[in-house]
C-alpha cells in the first residue's frame, strides 16, 4: 500500500503534526505492524519536495514532531485520482500455500495432512478476528472483515483442492 | 465458563441409510453443555443426517444417541417428541414458520404447546421477538418479513422454551453477509446467556468461525477437529 498516499488521505480531514500522523495511521490501517516515524518523515518531506502538502505552522520548541503539515490543491487532486484508478488485481498465484501444496504432490508426500493443519490454522485465525469484532468499533470491524474474507477464500481452495486430491496427485506427477 | 466440560448430547458410532445410499458410517460427536459446536463438511457427507439423528428427528439403523445420559432410541415416541419440544430448539434454512400464524404466534407456539396460556405465551414471545431486535414484525406473517427478519424470528422460536440443544442446520445459508453475521451474533448471543449448546450446521467457514470448536463430517464420518479456543 502505498504510504505517501494513505498519509496525504489522512491529511484532507485537516492539518496534523507527523506524529498525529503516525498514530492515525497505526490505528486505522496498520495496528499489528506500526510504522517507523522515520518514514513518516521522509515521505512527508517528499510530499512536501512534490507540493502535495505544505507546512502549515511550527509550534514552539524544536524537532520535526513540531510543525504541521496541510494537504495542497495539488495534494487534493492527487489523492482523487489514486482513489479514482483501480488497483491491479492480483490473483494471489505466489501464494506460499499454492506453493506448499504442489511441492507436497510432486514430492509424493500427500497433501492431506498438509491441507487439514492448514485448515484449523485458518479457522483458529478466523474464530479470533470474529471475536475480536463483537465489541470493536467500525474501523477495526472493516479491517476484520478483510481479513475474515480473505481467509475463507483461502479455505475454500483448500477445499477444493482436498476434494480433488486424488485427480491432482496424478497430475501433478506427469 | 463453568459446566463446559460437562457433555450434554453424546453420539456413538452411528450409521443411517437410505435405501442404497448410506448417509452416516460410524460418526460419533460429544456436544458439552453450553458450547457452540460447528460441524463442517461438503454437501452429502451426512451433516444433516447426523443432526437429525442427534436431534431425535431420525433414528439411526446403529449407534447411540444420548441426551443427559438418556438412550432417545429407548423413549416411546410420545416422550421423544416431549424431549425434542421442551429441551431442543431448531433453527433451518427456509420453511420452519407457520404461514398463517403471525410472526408473535408462531415464536409463542412451543410453549403453546407445552401448555402455557395464550397471554402468558405471546408476553415471552414478544420479549424474544425484541431480543432479537425484530419486534416490529411480530403482528405480520412470515410471507410478510423479509429473510433476514424471518430467520431472526426462527431464532426467537427456536430459544422461547430456553432449550439446552439448538441445532441449526444452515441457519443464514439464505441471506447476505451482512445479515447472516448479524443472525449469528444474536444466536450465539442468546445461547451464552442462556448456556444452551449449538450445534451449527455449515459449509461456509466464516459461519464456523462463530463457533468454539468444529468437527468435519467426510463420508459419513466424523473427523475432530477440535481447535477449541
Ligand atoms: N431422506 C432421504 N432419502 C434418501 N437419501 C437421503 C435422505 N436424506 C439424505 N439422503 C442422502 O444421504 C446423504 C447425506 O445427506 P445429508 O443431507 O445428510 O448431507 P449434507 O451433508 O447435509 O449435505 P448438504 O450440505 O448438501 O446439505 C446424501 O447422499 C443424501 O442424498
Ligand atoms: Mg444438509
Amino acid at each position: 500500500m502505498s504510504i505517501a498516499n494513505t498519509l496525504l488521505g489522512l491529511l484532507e480531514s485537516g492539518p496534523r503534526h507527523g506524529y498525529d500522523l503516525k498514530r492515525a495511521y497505526d490505528e486505522r490501517f496498520s495496528a499489528e505492524r506500526p510504522l517507523h516515524y522515520g518514514q513518516v518523515y521522509s515521505t512527508l518531506q517528499r510530499l512536501l519536495r512534490n507540493g502535495l502538502v505544505s507546512e502549515a505552522g511550527v509550534e514552539a520548541g524544536d524537532g520535526p514532531e513540531r510543525k504541521r503539515y496541510a494537504i495542497t490543491d495539488a495534494g487534493i487532486t492527487d489523492i482523487e485520482k489514486w482513489l479514482a484508478s483501480p488497483e491491479s488485481p492480483s490473483s494471489y498465484l505466489q501464494n506460499t500455500l499454492y506453493t506448499k501444496v504442489v511441492l507436497a504432490l510432486l514430492s509424493g508426500r500427500g497433501a492431506a495432512e498438509l491441507l487439514d493443519t492448514q485448515r484449523a490454522a485458518h479457522l483458529a485465525k478466523m474464530r479470533e478476528l470474529t471475536k475480536r469484532k463483537t465489541g470493536g468499533d467500525l474501523a477495526d470491524a472493516l479491517i476484520c472483515d478483510h481479513a475474515l474474507f480473505h481467509l475463507e477464500a483461502d479455505l475454500r481452495w483448500l477445499e477444493l483442492t482436498a476434494a480433488r486430491l486424488d485427480e491432482l496427485t496424478e497430475r501433478v506427477r506427469i | 465458563m463453568t459446566g463446559a466440560t460437562e457433555t450434554v448430547l453424546e453420539a456413538v458410532e452411528l450409521h443411517k441409510s437410505f435405501g442404497e445410499t448410506t448417509a452416516l458410517h460410524g460418526a460419533s460427536v460429544t456436544v458439552r453443555a453450553g458450547e457452540v459446536l460447528a460441524v463442517l463438511g461438503p454437501s452429502g457427507s451426512g451433516k444433516s443426517t447426523l443432526l437429525h439423528c442427534m436431534a431425535g428427528i431420525l433414528l439411526p439403523d446403529a449407534g447411540t444417541v444420548s441426551y443427559r445420559g438418556i438412550d432417545l432410541a429407548a423413549l416411546a415416541g410420545h416422550r421423544r417428541s416431549a424431549l425434542r419440544r421442551d429441551e431442543f430448539g431448531f433453527v433451518f434454512q427456509f420453511g420452519q414458520l407457520v404461514p398463517e400464524l403471525s410472526c408473535v404466534e408462531n415464536v409463542a407456539l412451543p410453549l403453546r404447546l407445552a401448555g402455557q396460556r395464550r397471554k402468558a405465551a405471546e408476553r415471552i414471545a414478544r420479549e424474544w421477538l425484541a431480543r432479537l431486535d425484530v419486534d416490529t414484525v411480530a403482528g405480520k406473517r412470515p410471507g410478510e418479513v423479509s429473510g433476514g427478519q424471518g430467520q431472526r424470528v426462527a431464532v426467537a422460536r427456536a430459544m422461547v422454551t430456553r432449550p439446552k440443544v439448538v441445532f441449526a442446520d444452515e441457519p443464514t445459508g439464505a441471506l447476505d453477509s451482512l445479515n447472516s453475521e448479524r443472525v449469528l451474533e444474536l444466536l450465539v448471543a442468546a445461547a451464552r446467556d442462556t448456556n444452551a449448546a449449538v450445534v451449527l450446521v455449515t459449509h461456509e467457514t466464516r459461519v464456523a468461525a462463530f463457533s468454539d470448536r468444529d468437527i468435519t463430517v467426510r463420508d459419513g464420518k466424523v473427523r475432530q477437529t477440535e481447535f477449541s479456543r
